[in-house]
Protein backbone atom coordinates (compact mmCIF):
# COMPACT_ATOMS: atom_id res chain seq x y z
CA UNK A 1 0.00 0.00 0.00
CA UNK A 2 3.28 2.56 0.35
CA UNK A 3 3.31 3.56 -3.26
CA UNK A 4 -0.34 4.26 -2.80
CA UNK A 5 0.30 6.57 0.22
CA UNK A 6 2.43 9.06 -2.72
CA UNK A 7 -0.68 9.00 -5.30
CA UNK A 8 -3.04 9.87 -2.76
CA UNK A 9 -0.43 12.11 -1.33
CA UNK A 10 -0.22 13.74 -4.98
CA UNK A 11 -4.21 14.09 -5.35
CA UNK A 12 -4.78 15.92 -2.15
CA UNK A 13 -2.53 18.11 -2.12
CA UNK A 14 -3.74 19.20 -6.41
CA UNK A 15 -6.77 19.42 -4.74
CA UNK A 16 -6.13 21.72 -2.42
CA UNK A 17 -3.99 23.69 -4.50
CA UNK A 18 -6.46 23.64 -7.27
CA UNK A 19 -9.41 25.06 -4.76
CA UNK A 20 -6.87 27.35 -2.67
CA UNK A 21 -6.23 28.95 -6.21
CA UNK A 22 -10.10 29.06 -7.28
CA UNK A 23 -11.20 30.86 -3.67
CA UNK A 24 -8.12 32.83 -3.42
CA UNK A 25 -9.32 34.41 -6.65
CA UNK A 26 -12.94 34.60 -5.73
CA UNK A 27 -12.24 36.31 -2.39
CA UNK A 28 -9.69 38.76 -3.69
CA UNK A 29 -10.10 39.56 -7.10
CA UNK A 30 -12.12 42.49 -7.76
CA UNK A 31 -15.23 42.42 -9.96
CA UNK A 32 -15.46 44.94 -12.51
CA UNK A 33 -16.93 43.42 -15.38
CA UNK A 34 -16.64 45.55 -19.10
CA UNK A 35 -18.49 44.05 -22.34
CA UNK A 36 -14.80 43.45 -23.74
CA UNK A 37 -13.85 41.47 -20.72
CA UNK A 38 -17.12 39.15 -21.24
CA UNK A 39 -16.19 38.67 -24.77
CA UNK A 40 -15.06 34.94 -25.01
CA UNK A 41 -11.36 34.27 -24.60
CA UNK A 42 -9.59 34.21 -28.01
CA UNK A 43 -5.90 34.20 -27.16
CA UNK A 44 -6.57 37.85 -26.72
CA UNK A 45 -7.73 38.49 -29.99
CA UNK A 46 -11.02 40.48 -30.65
CA UNK A 47 -13.56 37.97 -32.02
CA UNK A 48 -14.23 38.80 -35.81
CA UNK A 49 -17.85 37.09 -35.68
CA UNK A 50 -19.93 35.05 -33.86
CA UNK A 51 -18.49 31.27 -33.19
CA UNK A 52 -21.91 29.95 -34.67
CA UNK A 53 -21.21 31.53 -38.44
CA UNK A 54 -21.44 28.79 -41.36
CA UNK A 55 -17.81 27.52 -43.07
CA UNK A 56 -16.97 25.48 -46.22
CA UNK A 57 -17.52 21.73 -45.51
CA UNK A 58 -13.91 21.18 -47.70
CA UNK A 59 -13.04 22.17 -44.05
CA UNK A 60 -14.69 18.66 -42.70
CA UNK A 61 -13.42 17.21 -45.05
CA UNK A 62 -9.54 17.83 -44.97
CA UNK A 63 -10.47 17.28 -41.10
CA UNK A 64 -11.45 13.72 -41.75
CA UNK A 65 -8.48 12.97 -44.11
CA UNK A 66 -6.47 14.16 -41.82
CA UNK A 67 -7.62 12.19 -38.82
CA UNK A 68 -7.41 9.05 -40.74
CA UNK A 69 -3.72 9.36 -41.56
CA UNK A 70 -3.09 10.67 -37.94
CA UNK A 71 -4.74 7.78 -36.29
CA UNK A 72 -2.83 5.18 -38.26
CA UNK A 73 0.17 6.63 -37.60
CA UNK A 74 -0.23 6.00 -34.14
CA UNK A 75 0.24 2.30 -35.08
CA UNK A 76 4.32 3.36 -35.34
CA UNK A 77 4.48 3.92 -32.07
CA UNK A 78 3.94 0.22 -30.91
CA UNK A 79 5.97 -1.36 -33.63
CA UNK A 80 8.88 0.89 -33.35
CA UNK A 81 8.97 -0.19 -29.51
CA UNK A 82 8.74 -3.67 -31.28
CA UNK A 83 11.19 -3.77 -34.25
CA UNK A 84 13.94 -5.27 -31.77
CA UNK A 85 12.02 -8.30 -31.55
CA UNK A 86 10.35 -8.00 -35.28
CA UNK A 87 13.44 -7.54 -37.28
CA UNK A 88 13.35 -7.75 -40.65
CA UNK A 89 9.42 -9.33 -40.42
CA UNK A 90 8.65 -6.17 -39.00
CA UNK A 91 9.97 -3.71 -41.02
CA UNK A 92 8.35 -5.34 -43.96
CA UNK A 93 5.13 -5.66 -42.52
CA UNK A 94 4.93 -1.88 -41.91
CA UNK A 95 6.16 -1.19 -45.44
CA UNK A 96 3.16 -3.02 -46.39
CA UNK A 97 0.90 -1.15 -43.99
CA UNK A 98 2.57 2.08 -45.56
CA UNK A 99 1.95 0.75 -48.76
CA UNK A 100 -1.79 0.83 -47.73
CA UNK A 101 -1.41 4.28 -46.61
CA UNK A 102 0.00 5.56 -49.88
CA UNK A 103 -3.08 3.64 -51.48
CA UNK A 104 -5.48 5.50 -49.51
CA UNK A 105 -3.63 8.87 -50.11
CA UNK A 106 -3.63 7.73 -54.11
CA UNK A 107 -7.24 7.40 -54.18
CA UNK A 108 -8.09 10.54 -52.09
CA UNK A 109 -5.49 12.54 -54.47
CA UNK A 110 -7.06 11.41 -57.57
CA UNK A 111 -10.40 11.77 -56.33
CA UNK A 112 -10.23 15.18 -55.69
CA UNK A 113 -10.08 15.14 -51.85
CA UNK A 114 -7.01 17.45 -52.00
CA UNK A 115 -8.41 20.09 -53.87
CA UNK A 116 -9.83 23.27 -52.42
CA UNK A 117 -11.55 24.75 -55.63
CA UNK B 1 21.71 -10.96 -44.70
CA UNK B 2 19.46 -13.00 -41.99
CA UNK B 3 16.66 -15.01 -43.46
CA UNK B 4 13.26 -13.69 -42.29
CA UNK B 5 11.67 -15.15 -39.46
CA UNK B 6 7.61 -14.41 -39.12
CA UNK B 7 6.95 -14.92 -35.76
CA UNK B 8 5.27 -18.05 -34.86
CA UNK B 9 1.30 -17.15 -34.63
CA UNK B 10 1.44 -15.13 -37.38
CA UNK B 11 0.06 -17.76 -40.41
CA UNK B 12 -0.37 -15.80 -43.68
CA UNK B 13 -1.83 -19.19 -45.34
CA UNK B 14 -4.24 -19.39 -42.97
CA UNK B 15 -5.62 -15.55 -43.86
CA UNK B 16 -5.04 -16.24 -47.59
CA UNK B 17 -8.49 -15.71 -48.37
CA UNK B 18 -9.10 -12.61 -46.48
CA UNK B 19 -5.19 -10.92 -48.22
CA UNK B 20 -6.35 -11.91 -51.55
CA UNK B 21 -9.68 -10.38 -51.29
CA UNK B 22 -8.03 -7.09 -49.65
CA UNK B 23 -5.25 -6.75 -52.19
CA UNK B 24 -8.25 -7.10 -54.97
CA UNK B 25 -10.41 -4.08 -52.90
CA UNK B 26 -7.19 -1.96 -52.96
CA UNK B 27 -6.80 -2.66 -56.39
CA UNK B 28 -10.09 -1.62 -57.60
CA UNK B 29 -10.23 1.41 -55.53
CA UNK B 30 -6.95 2.53 -57.75
CA UNK B 31 -7.89 1.00 -60.82
CA UNK B 32 -11.50 3.27 -60.53
CA UNK B 33 -9.38 6.35 -60.92
CA UNK B 34 -8.11 5.37 -64.16
CA UNK B 35 -11.16 3.33 -65.77
CA UNK B 36 -12.89 6.42 -66.21
CA UNK B 37 -16.88 5.72 -67.04
CA UNK B 38 -16.93 2.33 -67.88
CA UNK B 39 -16.89 -0.02 -64.81
CA UNK B 40 -17.22 -3.28 -66.66
CA UNK B 41 -13.90 -3.94 -66.06
CA UNK B 42 -14.14 -2.84 -62.53
CA UNK B 43 -16.83 -5.64 -62.37
CA UNK B 44 -14.43 -8.27 -64.01
CA UNK B 45 -11.79 -7.59 -61.82
CA UNK B 46 -13.77 -8.00 -58.52
CA UNK B 47 -15.16 -11.11 -60.07
CA UNK B 48 -12.29 -12.47 -60.63
CA UNK B 49 -10.79 -11.72 -56.78
CA UNK B 50 -13.83 -12.95 -55.49
CA UNK B 51 -13.16 -16.70 -57.38
CA UNK B 52 -9.43 -16.26 -56.49
CA UNK B 53 -10.78 -15.92 -52.65
CA UNK B 54 -13.20 -19.02 -52.69
CA UNK B 55 -10.22 -21.08 -54.07
CA UNK B 56 -7.56 -19.56 -51.60
CA UNK B 57 -10.07 -20.22 -48.57
CA UNK B 58 -8.88 -23.95 -49.71
CA UNK B 59 -5.09 -22.98 -49.05
CA UNK B 60 -4.84 -24.49 -45.34
CA UNK B 61 -4.29 -28.06 -44.71
CA UNK B 62 -4.97 -29.98 -42.41
CA UNK B 63 -8.66 -28.49 -40.68
CA UNK B 64 -8.83 -27.17 -38.00
CA UNK B 65 -5.85 -24.84 -38.53
CA UNK B 66 -5.27 -21.69 -35.92
CA UNK B 67 -3.73 -18.65 -36.63
CA UNK B 68 -2.41 -15.68 -34.39
CA UNK B 69 -2.51 -17.18 -31.02
CA UNK B 70 -5.96 -19.19 -31.27
CA UNK B 71 -7.75 -15.83 -32.46
CA UNK B 72 -8.53 -17.00 -35.96
CA UNK B 73 -9.57 -20.75 -37.40
CA UNK B 74 -9.50 -22.26 -40.64
CA UNK B 75 -12.15 -24.97 -39.92
CA UNK B 76 -14.76 -26.17 -42.00
CA UNK B 77 -17.85 -23.93 -40.98
CA UNK B 78 -15.71 -20.70 -41.94
CA UNK B 79 -14.78 -22.76 -45.57
CA UNK B 80 -18.23 -23.43 -46.14
CA UNK B 81 -19.48 -19.69 -44.91
CA UNK B 82 -16.44 -18.16 -47.03
CA UNK B 83 -17.97 -20.21 -49.96
CA UNK B 84 -21.17 -18.53 -49.44
CA UNK B 85 -19.91 -14.73 -49.21
CA UNK B 86 -17.98 -15.08 -51.76
CA UNK B 87 -20.97 -16.47 -54.13
CA UNK B 88 -23.52 -13.63 -52.63
CA UNK B 89 -21.05 -11.12 -53.83
CA UNK B 90 -19.96 -12.31 -56.74
CA UNK B 91 -24.13 -12.46 -57.26
CA UNK B 92 -24.63 -8.79 -56.03
CA UNK B 93 -21.69 -7.92 -58.23
CA UNK B 94 -23.78 -8.92 -61.08
CA UNK B 95 -27.04 -7.72 -60.04
CA UNK B 96 -25.66 -4.25 -59.44
CA UNK B 97 -23.90 -4.00 -63.03
CA UNK B 98 -27.06 -2.74 -65.04
CA UNK B 99 -29.13 -1.57 -61.89
CA UNK B 100 -26.27 0.55 -60.75
CA UNK B 101 -26.30 1.94 -65.06
CA UNK B 102 -30.10 2.81 -64.87
CA UNK B 103 -29.52 4.62 -61.45
CA UNK B 104 -26.84 6.68 -62.60
CA UNK B 105 -24.69 5.24 -59.83
CA UNK B 106 -21.41 5.80 -61.42
CA UNK B 107 -18.98 5.61 -58.82
CA UNK B 108 -16.34 2.61 -58.44
CA UNK B 109 -15.79 2.79 -55.09
CA UNK B 110 -19.62 0.35 -54.89
CA UNK B 111 -17.32 -2.16 -56.37
CA UNK B 112 -14.67 -1.88 -53.88
CA UNK B 113 -17.31 -1.75 -50.90
CA UNK B 114 -18.60 -5.04 -51.47
CA UNK B 115 -15.31 -6.56 -51.49
CA UNK B 116 -14.09 -5.26 -48.52
CA UNK B 117 -17.16 -5.66 -46.83
CA UNK B 118 -16.77 -9.61 -47.62
CA UNK B 119 -13.00 -9.55 -46.31
CA UNK B 120 -15.05 -8.64 -42.80
CA UNK B 121 -17.36 -11.31 -43.39
CA UNK B 122 -14.55 -13.87 -44.20
CA UNK B 123 -12.87 -12.63 -40.62
CA UNK B 124 -16.19 -12.72 -39.06
CA UNK B 125 -16.93 -16.43 -39.65
CA UNK B 126 -13.37 -17.29 -38.78
CA UNK B 127 -12.76 -15.51 -35.49
CA UNK B 128 -12.67 -17.46 -32.31
CA UNK B 129 -11.65 -14.05 -30.06
CA UNK B 130 -14.40 -11.43 -29.27
CA UNK B 131 -11.48 -9.10 -30.22
CA UNK B 132 -11.78 -10.48 -33.81
CA UNK B 133 -15.30 -10.87 -34.27
CA UNK B 134 -15.65 -7.32 -33.33
CA UNK B 135 -12.96 -5.94 -35.85
CA UNK B 136 -15.06 -8.33 -38.34
CA UNK B 137 -18.24 -6.60 -37.59
CA UNK B 138 -16.82 -3.10 -37.88
CA UNK B 139 -15.58 -3.85 -41.17
CA UNK B 140 -18.67 -5.31 -42.42
CA UNK B 141 -20.94 -2.33 -40.53
CA UNK B 142 -19.16 0.08 -42.08
CA UNK B 143 -19.18 -1.24 -45.56
CA UNK B 144 -23.34 -1.40 -45.34
CA UNK B 145 -23.46 2.05 -43.81
CA UNK B 146 -21.76 3.62 -47.15
CA UNK B 147 -23.77 1.22 -49.68
CA UNK B 148 -26.89 1.84 -48.01
CA UNK B 149 -26.88 5.54 -48.66
CA UNK B 150 -25.28 4.78 -52.14
CA UNK B 151 -28.08 6.75 -54.44
CA UNK B 152 -27.14 9.90 -52.96
CA UNK B 153 -29.95 11.95 -54.75
CA UNK B 154 -32.51 9.53 -53.34
CA UNK B 155 -33.68 10.43 -49.46
CA UNK B 156 -35.06 7.19 -48.93
CA UNK B 157 -31.68 6.06 -49.66
CA UNK B 158 -30.43 8.67 -47.28
CA UNK B 159 -32.52 7.89 -44.74
CA UNK B 160 -31.60 4.16 -44.56
CA UNK B 161 -28.00 4.80 -44.59
CA UNK B 162 -28.33 7.41 -41.58
CA UNK B 163 -30.96 4.79 -39.57
CA UNK B 164 -29.04 2.17 -40.38
CA UNK B 165 -25.81 4.12 -39.10
CA UNK B 166 -27.11 5.54 -36.10
CA UNK B 167 -28.88 2.16 -34.75
CA UNK B 168 -25.52 -0.34 -36.03
CA UNK B 169 -23.25 2.15 -33.87
CA UNK B 170 -25.47 1.63 -31.03
CA UNK B 171 -26.53 -1.98 -31.48
CA UNK B 172 -22.73 -2.53 -31.55
CA UNK B 173 -21.97 -0.52 -28.13
CA UNK B 174 -24.23 -3.36 -26.86
CA UNK B 175 -21.68 -6.32 -28.31
CA UNK B 176 -18.99 -4.55 -27.49
CA UNK B 177 -20.24 -4.01 -23.67
CA UNK B 178 -21.13 -7.77 -23.35
CA UNK B 179 -17.66 -8.91 -24.80
CA UNK B 180 -16.36 -6.38 -22.14
CA UNK B 181 -18.70 -7.63 -19.13
CA UNK B 182 -17.76 -11.81 -20.19
CA UNK B 183 -14.28 -10.72 -20.35
CA UNK B 184 -14.10 -9.03 -16.75
CA UNK B 185 -15.45 -12.07 -15.79
CA UNK B 186 -13.94 -14.96 -17.38
CA UNK B 187 -10.47 -13.87 -17.89
CA UNK B 188 -10.22 -14.19 -21.91
CA UNK B 189 -11.19 -12.90 -25.10
CA UNK B 190 -10.64 -16.22 -26.36
CA UNK B 191 -13.72 -18.30 -27.10
CA UNK B 192 -12.45 -21.53 -25.89
CA UNK B 193 -10.49 -20.01 -23.28
CA UNK B 194 -13.91 -18.28 -22.07
CA UNK B 195 -15.39 -22.30 -22.30
CA UNK B 196 -12.62 -23.86 -20.82
CA UNK B 197 -12.94 -21.16 -17.45
CA UNK B 198 -16.79 -21.63 -17.43
CA UNK B 199 -16.39 -25.46 -17.55
CA UNK B 200 -14.02 -25.29 -14.71
CA UNK B 201 -16.20 -22.85 -12.80
CA UNK B 202 -18.98 -25.29 -13.32
CA UNK B 203 -21.65 -22.72 -14.85
CA UNK B 204 -21.04 -19.60 -12.82
CA UNK B 205 -24.11 -17.25 -12.40
CA UNK B 206 -22.24 -14.36 -11.81
CA UNK B 207 -24.50 -11.88 -12.79
CA UNK B 208 -21.43 -9.71 -14.85
CA UNK B 209 -21.36 -13.03 -16.98
CA UNK B 210 -25.04 -13.17 -17.38
CA UNK B 211 -25.47 -9.71 -18.03
CA UNK B 212 -22.30 -9.91 -20.81
CA UNK B 213 -24.65 -13.14 -22.45
CA UNK B 214 -27.57 -10.95 -22.24
CA UNK B 215 -26.01 -7.62 -24.18
CA UNK B 216 -24.16 -10.26 -26.64
CA UNK B 217 -27.72 -11.48 -27.70
CA UNK B 218 -28.67 -7.71 -28.04
CA UNK B 219 -25.43 -6.72 -30.39
CA UNK B 220 -25.95 -9.87 -32.27
CA UNK B 221 -29.73 -9.85 -32.47
CA UNK B 222 -29.20 -6.37 -34.22
CA UNK B 223 -26.87 -7.79 -36.70
CA UNK B 224 -29.33 -10.69 -38.05
CA UNK B 225 -32.21 -8.35 -37.80
CA UNK B 226 -34.39 -10.53 -35.13
CA UNK B 227 -36.87 -9.41 -33.02
CA UNK B 228 -37.25 -7.03 -30.58
CA UNK B 229 -33.69 -5.52 -32.78
CA UNK B 230 -35.57 -5.61 -36.02
CA UNK B 231 -36.91 -2.16 -36.36
CA UNK B 232 -34.38 -1.04 -38.61
CA UNK B 233 -34.81 -3.81 -40.99
CA UNK B 234 -37.64 -2.84 -43.06
CA UNK B 235 -36.43 1.17 -43.55
CA UNK B 236 -33.07 0.39 -44.45
CA UNK B 237 -34.01 -2.43 -46.71
CA UNK B 238 -36.28 -0.59 -48.52
CA UNK B 239 -33.94 2.66 -48.47
CA UNK B 240 -31.09 0.46 -49.74
CA UNK B 241 -30.62 0.24 -53.45
CA UNK B 242 -32.05 -3.54 -54.67
CA UNK B 243 -28.75 -5.12 -55.18
CA UNK B 244 -27.41 -4.14 -51.81
CA UNK B 245 -30.64 -4.90 -50.12
CA UNK B 246 -29.99 -8.51 -51.22
CA UNK B 247 -26.57 -8.23 -50.51
CA UNK B 248 -27.64 -7.54 -47.16
CA UNK B 249 -30.11 -10.12 -46.72
CA UNK B 250 -28.10 -12.45 -47.31
CA UNK B 251 -24.03 -12.26 -47.15
CA UNK B 252 -23.69 -10.05 -43.86
CA UNK B 253 -26.47 -11.90 -41.81
CA UNK B 254 -24.43 -14.90 -42.88
CA UNK B 255 -21.71 -13.93 -41.37
CA UNK B 256 -23.84 -12.37 -38.34
CA UNK B 257 -25.16 -16.12 -37.69
CA UNK B 258 -21.53 -17.50 -38.13
CA UNK B 259 -19.94 -15.59 -35.55
CA UNK B 260 -23.51 -16.05 -33.24
CA UNK B 261 -23.21 -19.57 -33.68
CA UNK B 262 -19.92 -19.54 -32.85
CA UNK B 263 -19.63 -17.47 -29.62
CA UNK B 264 -22.48 -19.30 -28.27
CA UNK B 265 -21.72 -23.11 -29.07
CA UNK B 266 -17.88 -22.80 -28.85
CA UNK B 267 -17.44 -20.18 -26.04
CA UNK B 268 -20.98 -20.48 -23.67
CA UNK B 269 -22.18 -23.68 -24.57
CA UNK B 270 -22.29 -24.80 -20.78
CA UNK B 271 -24.08 -21.98 -19.92
CA UNK B 272 -26.81 -22.86 -22.32
CA UNK B 273 -29.60 -23.14 -19.34
CA UNK B 274 -29.38 -19.36 -19.19
CA UNK B 275 -29.32 -18.05 -22.59
CA UNK B 276 -31.05 -20.90 -24.27
CA UNK B 277 -35.04 -19.44 -22.90
CA UNK B 278 -33.67 -16.12 -23.72
CA UNK B 279 -32.73 -17.23 -27.74
CA UNK B 280 -36.57 -19.34 -27.89
CA UNK B 281 -37.90 -15.74 -26.87
CA UNK B 282 -36.05 -13.93 -29.76
CA UNK B 283 -36.51 -16.82 -32.34
CA UNK B 284 -40.26 -17.05 -31.70
CA UNK B 285 -40.64 -13.61 -31.76
CA UNK B 286 -38.61 -13.07 -34.37
CA UNK B 287 -40.88 -15.84 -36.52
CA UNK B 288 -44.36 -14.27 -35.55
CA UNK B 289 -43.26 -10.61 -35.83
CA UNK B 290 -41.52 -11.03 -38.98
CA UNK B 291 -44.49 -13.34 -40.78
CA UNK B 292 -47.27 -10.97 -39.64
CA UNK B 293 -45.35 -7.91 -40.06
CA UNK B 294 -45.24 -9.47 -43.97
CA UNK B 295 -49.04 -9.84 -44.53
CA UNK B 296 -49.32 -6.10 -43.68
CA UNK B 297 -46.91 -5.11 -46.69
CA UNK B 298 -48.17 -3.96 -50.07
CA UNK B 299 -44.43 -3.00 -51.22
CA UNK B 300 -42.51 -6.16 -51.86
CA UNK B 301 -39.17 -4.70 -50.70
CA UNK B 302 -40.42 -4.10 -47.14
CA UNK B 303 -41.90 -7.57 -47.28
CA UNK B 304 -39.19 -9.28 -48.32
CA UNK B 305 -37.56 -7.42 -45.73
CA UNK B 306 -40.28 -8.57 -43.13
CA UNK B 307 -39.76 -12.21 -44.52
CA UNK B 308 -35.86 -12.29 -43.62
CA UNK B 309 -36.53 -11.33 -39.90
CA UNK B 310 -38.88 -14.44 -39.99
CA UNK B 311 -36.05 -16.15 -41.52
CA UNK B 312 -33.51 -15.00 -38.92
CA UNK B 313 -36.57 -16.94 -36.60
CA UNK B 314 -35.62 -19.54 -38.21
CA UNK B 315 -31.84 -19.79 -38.40
CA UNK B 316 -31.55 -18.84 -34.94
CA UNK B 317 -33.01 -22.68 -34.13
CA UNK B 318 -29.97 -23.80 -35.32
CA UNK B 319 -27.91 -21.89 -32.70
CA UNK B 320 -30.61 -23.31 -29.95
CA UNK B 321 -29.73 -26.16 -30.92
CA UNK B 322 -26.14 -26.04 -31.06
CA UNK B 323 -25.24 -29.81 -32.04
CA UNK B 324 -22.88 -30.32 -35.60
CA UNK B 325 -26.33 -31.18 -37.33
CA UNK B 326 -27.45 -27.77 -36.83
CA UNK B 327 -24.10 -25.96 -37.40
CA UNK B 328 -24.77 -28.19 -41.09
CA UNK B 329 -27.91 -26.91 -41.41
CA UNK B 330 -27.57 -23.28 -40.63
CA UNK B 331 -24.61 -23.91 -43.51
CA UNK B 332 -26.88 -25.65 -46.16
CA UNK B 333 -30.10 -22.83 -45.09
CA UNK B 334 -27.92 -19.87 -45.70
CA UNK B 335 -26.64 -21.29 -48.99
CA UNK B 336 -30.60 -22.07 -50.45
CA UNK B 337 -31.27 -19.05 -48.87
CA UNK B 338 -28.60 -16.99 -51.03
CA UNK B 339 -29.73 -18.52 -54.37
CA UNK B 340 -33.26 -17.93 -53.79
CA UNK B 341 -32.70 -14.68 -52.47
CA UNK B 342 -30.86 -13.38 -55.25
CA UNK B 343 -32.75 -15.00 -57.77
CA UNK B 344 -36.06 -13.26 -56.22
CA UNK B 345 -34.30 -9.61 -55.90
CA UNK B 346 -33.42 -10.23 -59.92
CA UNK B 347 -36.76 -9.82 -61.17
CA UNK B 348 -37.51 -7.16 -58.78
CA UNK B 349 -34.60 -5.21 -60.51
CA UNK B 350 -35.76 -6.70 -64.05
CA UNK B 351 -39.24 -5.28 -63.12
CA UNK B 352 -37.98 -1.66 -62.52
CA UNK B 353 -37.43 0.82 -64.65
CA UNK B 354 -35.74 4.33 -64.83
CA UNK B 355 -37.57 6.38 -62.27
CA UNK B 356 -40.19 3.73 -61.71
CA UNK B 357 -38.93 0.91 -59.54
CA UNK B 358 -42.01 -0.95 -60.32
CA UNK B 359 -42.06 -2.15 -56.18
CA UNK B 360 -45.81 -2.59 -55.19
CA UNK B 361 -47.38 -5.99 -55.26
CA UNK B 362 -49.86 -4.35 -57.83
CA UNK B 363 -46.99 -3.63 -60.00
CA UNK B 364 -47.02 -7.44 -60.33
CA UNK B 365 -50.44 -7.92 -61.84
CA UNK B 366 -51.12 -10.45 -64.66
CA UNK B 367 -47.08 -10.82 -65.36
CA UNK B 368 -48.18 -14.52 -65.93
CA UNK B 369 -49.58 -13.71 -69.09
CA UNK B 370 -46.75 -11.39 -70.40
CA UNK B 371 -43.97 -13.05 -69.22
CA UNK B 372 -44.93 -17.04 -68.22
CA UNK B 373 -41.53 -17.67 -67.27
CA UNK B 374 -40.07 -14.65 -65.55
CA UNK B 375 -43.81 -15.14 -62.88
CA UNK B 376 -43.11 -19.11 -63.16
CA UNK B 377 -39.65 -18.09 -61.64
CA UNK B 378 -40.48 -15.67 -59.64
CA UNK B 379 -43.27 -18.44 -58.18
CA UNK B 380 -40.42 -20.82 -57.28
CA UNK B 381 -38.23 -18.24 -55.29
CA UNK B 382 -41.12 -16.97 -53.12
CA UNK B 383 -42.57 -21.29 -52.30
CA UNK B 384 -38.82 -21.79 -52.15
CA UNK B 385 -38.62 -18.75 -49.10
CA UNK B 386 -41.74 -20.37 -47.31
CA UNK B 387 -40.64 -23.92 -47.96
CA UNK B 388 -42.46 -26.05 -49.96
CA UNK B 389 -40.94 -29.05 -51.35
CA UNK B 390 -39.60 -29.53 -53.43
CA UNK B 391 -37.19 -26.70 -53.88
CA UNK B 392 -34.24 -25.98 -51.86
CA UNK B 393 -36.27 -23.92 -49.19
CA UNK B 394 -37.72 -27.19 -47.80
CA UNK B 395 -34.88 -29.33 -47.22
CA UNK B 396 -33.03 -25.88 -45.44
CA UNK B 397 -35.79 -26.01 -42.81
CA UNK B 398 -36.08 -29.76 -42.91
CA UNK B 399 -32.90 -29.94 -41.65
CA UNK B 400 -32.70 -27.35 -39.05
CA UNK B 401 -35.41 -28.67 -37.91
CA UNK B 402 -34.98 -32.23 -37.38
CA UNK B 403 -31.47 -30.89 -35.62
CA UNK B 404 -33.93 -29.14 -33.63
CA UNK B 405 -36.09 -31.96 -32.89
CA UNK B 406 -33.33 -34.39 -31.83
CA UNK B 407 -31.66 -31.97 -29.48
CA UNK B 408 -35.45 -31.74 -28.21
CA UNK B 409 -36.95 -28.53 -28.97
CA UNK B 410 -40.33 -29.90 -30.21
CA UNK B 411 -42.20 -26.85 -29.06
CA UNK B 412 -39.72 -24.42 -30.85
CA UNK B 413 -40.28 -26.58 -34.62
CA UNK B 414 -44.07 -27.11 -33.89
CA UNK B 415 -44.24 -22.89 -33.59
CA UNK B 416 -41.66 -22.53 -36.60
CA UNK B 417 -43.46 -24.81 -39.08
CA UNK B 418 -46.79 -22.99 -37.92
CA UNK B 419 -45.28 -20.21 -38.75
CA UNK B 420 -43.72 -21.25 -42.24
CA UNK B 421 -47.58 -22.02 -43.04
CA UNK B 422 -48.81 -18.35 -41.80
CA UNK B 423 -45.50 -17.37 -44.31
CA UNK B 424 -47.28 -19.14 -47.35
CA UNK B 425 -50.16 -15.88 -47.04
CA UNK B 426 -47.97 -13.61 -48.30
CA UNK B 427 -46.00 -15.41 -50.44
CA UNK B 428 -48.54 -16.74 -52.74
CA UNK B 429 -50.44 -13.51 -52.51
CA UNK B 430 -47.81 -12.33 -54.85
CA UNK B 431 -48.24 -15.06 -57.29
CA UNK B 432 -52.36 -14.50 -56.93
CA UNK B 433 -51.40 -10.54 -58.18
CA UNK B 434 -49.31 -11.83 -61.12
CA UNK B 435 -51.21 -15.16 -62.20
CA UNK B 436 -55.16 -14.12 -61.12
CA UNK B 437 -55.19 -10.29 -61.91
CA UNK B 438 -55.54 -8.31 -65.08
CA UNK B 439 -52.43 -6.38 -65.99
CA UNK B 440 -53.15 -2.74 -65.09
CA UNK B 441 -50.47 -1.65 -67.68
CA UNK B 442 -47.75 -2.27 -70.07
CA UNK B 443 -44.37 -4.35 -68.80
CA UNK B 444 -41.27 -2.50 -70.26
CA UNK B 445 -38.88 -5.02 -69.16
CA UNK B 446 -35.57 -4.86 -70.55
CA UNK B 447 -33.84 -8.44 -70.09
CA UNK B 448 -30.62 -7.23 -68.97
CA UNK B 449 -28.25 -10.40 -69.81
CA UNK B 450 -26.42 -9.96 -66.39
CA UNK B 451 -29.58 -9.70 -63.85
CA UNK B 452 -30.79 -12.23 -66.05
CA UNK B 453 -27.99 -14.54 -65.53
CA UNK B 454 -28.41 -14.03 -61.38
CA UNK B 455 -31.88 -15.12 -61.98
CA UNK B 456 -30.77 -18.37 -64.36
CA UNK B 457 -28.07 -19.69 -61.18
CA UNK B 458 -30.74 -18.71 -58.68
CA UNK B 459 -33.26 -21.17 -60.58
CA UNK B 460 -30.72 -24.15 -60.67
CA UNK B 461 -29.55 -23.41 -57.18
CA UNK B 462 -33.54 -23.81 -55.79
CA UNK B 463 -34.37 -26.56 -57.70
CA UNK B 464 -31.03 -28.25 -57.46
CA UNK B 465 -30.84 -27.67 -53.55
CA UNK B 466 -34.20 -28.79 -53.54
CA UNK B 467 -34.36 -32.46 -55.85
CA UNK B 468 -30.52 -33.60 -55.22
CA UNK B 469 -29.38 -31.95 -52.11
CA UNK B 470 -26.91 -35.24 -51.05
CA UNK B 471 -24.07 -33.74 -52.91
CA UNK B 472 -24.10 -30.60 -50.64
CA UNK B 473 -25.47 -31.99 -47.76
CA UNK B 474 -22.34 -34.03 -47.75
CA UNK B 475 -20.29 -30.73 -48.07
CA UNK B 476 -21.99 -29.20 -45.06
CA UNK B 477 -21.35 -32.02 -42.59
CA UNK B 478 -19.89 -30.88 -39.56
CA UNK B 479 -17.86 -33.98 -38.77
Amino acid sequence: MAEYFYISLFAVVALVVIGALLALSTLLGPRNATPQKLLPYECGIVPAEEAKGRYPVRFATIAMLFIIFDVEVVFMYPWAVALGELKLFGLIEMLIFIIILGIAYVYIWGRGGLEWD
Amino acid sequence: MEPIHAPESIDLIALAPVLVLSVFAMGVLVLDLWAGKNKTLLMFVSLVGLLMTAISAFAKHPLPAFAFTDSYIVDHLSIFFTCIFTLSSALAILLSAEYNERKGMKAGEYYALILLCTVGMIVLASSTDMIMIFLGIEIVSICLYVLAGFRRDDPVSNEAALKYFLLGAFATGFLLYGMTLIYGSTGSTNLFKIAEFIKAEGAPSSPLLLMGIVLLVIGFGFKVAAVPFHMWAPDVYHGSPTPVTAFMAVGPKAAAFAAFFRVFTEAIPNMAANWEILLCIVAVLSMFVGNLGAIMQTNIKRMLAFSSISHAGYLLIAVIAKSAMAGSGLLFYMLTYAFTTFGAFGIIILLGRKGEENLEMENYSGLAYKHPVLALSMTVFLLSLGGLPPFAGFVAKFYIFSAAIEEGFVTLVIIAVLNSAISFYYYLKVVVFMYMKEPAGEFQISMTPMTLFVVIIGIIGTIELGIYPDPIIALTGLN
